[in-house]
């Protein structure tokens, strides 16, 4: 994703946060994390929480795994990514969450049964896929994590607020529910459209 | 194949050791044992036993700073099961802090209600529905039979009503088996 050779190294960093959070937005453009996406997103609190929850551990885990790819894995092991990532993300979800537990109480509360959701999430697992296949290296792991995480915070609050804003529409009573809300994903989605080709 | 089984184990262990360095950096001290004293307990937030509510007794009872025997709600069965749980001798119910009664919901006589509020106010658990110079009245399914209603009334419009054993709240009775007596040689 980044061919942005020749340009000064924060240029580089911000273009990487640019493509992931509206170009190659990991809901809305790769179609990954839509458990979450479609589950938390009922109520606006609770996809504020799993986003925050998902952006700590998604920046933690795509650094995590690079130094797992880079200096453990190599290119003689690069068939176990999958497995010893998802080994390294569950690892980090527990440590957080003891983390959070001790240090904040009341974003423990806040967060709940979200926080070891975020296992499952696909998501977390596909950015640290990308960044591998894409050769990444450590800091450019990391922005492409945070930005990933906060493409997703994004989408996942913009489409909790037009869920709340729908439970007063009048749908059509076929289209109640999980559907209106599929189609609502998909009509968001063709709106991210719109940024192809801003960023390579 | 080799290095891979050893990355594999290595990326286990190291993240087993990790986690378990931080389960016990990270402790959150907690007491588990107030939570089981308080599931036992029977949650009328009555006060009964001299403590604001069910929680602060549990409390006590896990600092051990109170007796068993201090609950009439939850009756001679109550410090029966909290004697199990804490591995002491069962104690009978000390009376001074009242004796059990039957379940019971309170029942608010909605003729003599003058709407004052003041049970509302005394209910532990907002079991009581109405506003100033509205009538007031029990949500039945809410109220814990506490009792604490009772005395701010200045009406006395408020009753206890003891639950009847119908469909919805009929238990189980304690199994009362007779024992025969046994008499013959057990080898036979």
């Amino acid at each position: 994703m980044c061919h942005c050779d020749g340009l000064p190294v924060l240029e580089t960093y911000i273009l990487i946060i640019i493509s992931t959070v509206f170009v190659n937005n990991i809901v809305m453009a790769k179609i990954l994390g839509l458990c979450p996406f479609m589950g938390v997103s009922k109520k606006l609190e609770a996809a504020i929480g799993m986003g925050l929850a998902t952006a700590f551990v998604l920046t933690l885990a795509s650094g995590a795994s690079y130094l797992v790819n880079e200096y453990l894995l190599g290119p003689e092991l690069f068939y176990l990514r999958t497995l010893s990532f998802i080994v390294v993300i569950a690892g980090i979800v527990q440590f957080t969450e003891m983390f959070i537990h001790k240090s904040s109480p009341v974003l423990y509360q806040v967060l709940g049964i979200y926080l070891p959701l975020i296992t499952t999430n696909c998501a977390v697992l596909g950015i640290p896929l990308l960044n591998a296949q894409e050769q990444h290296d450590f800091v450019e792991s990391l922005f492409f994590g945070a930005g990933g995480a906060l493409g997703f915070t994004m989408v996942l609050i913009l489409f909790a607020g037009i869920r709340e804003r729908m439970e007063t529409c009048d749908v059509p009573s076929p289209f109640k529910g999980t559907s209106i809300a599929m189609i609502t994903a998909g009509l968001m989605s063709l709106a991210f459209m719109g940024f192809s080709g801003l960023v390579k | 194949m080799l290095a891979a089984i050893l990355v594999m184990s290595g990326i286990a262990v190291a993240i087993g050791l990790a986690l378990g360095w931080s389960a016990i950096r990270f402790k959150v001290e907690g007491n588990p044992l107030a939570e089981k004293i308080d599931a036992i307990l029977p949650q009328t937030q009555c006060g009964q036993c001299g403590f604001l509510g069910c929680r602060p007794y549990a409390e006590a009872i896990a600092k051990g700073e109170a007796d068993i025997n201090l609950c009439p709600p939850g009756g001679e069965e109550g410090v029966k099961k909290l004697a199990d749980l804490l591995g002491v001798e069962p104690k009978p119910l000390d009376e001074t802090h009242g004796a059990p009664k039957p379940k019971s919901v309170a029942f608010i006589d909605e003729q003599t209600c003058i709407g004052c509020t003041l049970c509302i106010q005394a209910c532990p658990v907002d079991a009581i529905s109405g506003a100033a110079k509205q009538m007031h009245t029990i949500i039945a399914a809410e109220c814990t039979g506490c009792e604490l209603c009772l005395p701010p009334c200045p009406v006395d419009c408020i009753t206890m009503v003891p639950i009847a054993e119908d469909l919805p709240h009929w238990k189980w009775k304690h199994p009362v088996v007779m024992l025969k007596q046994v008499s013959g040689d057990w080898n036979a």
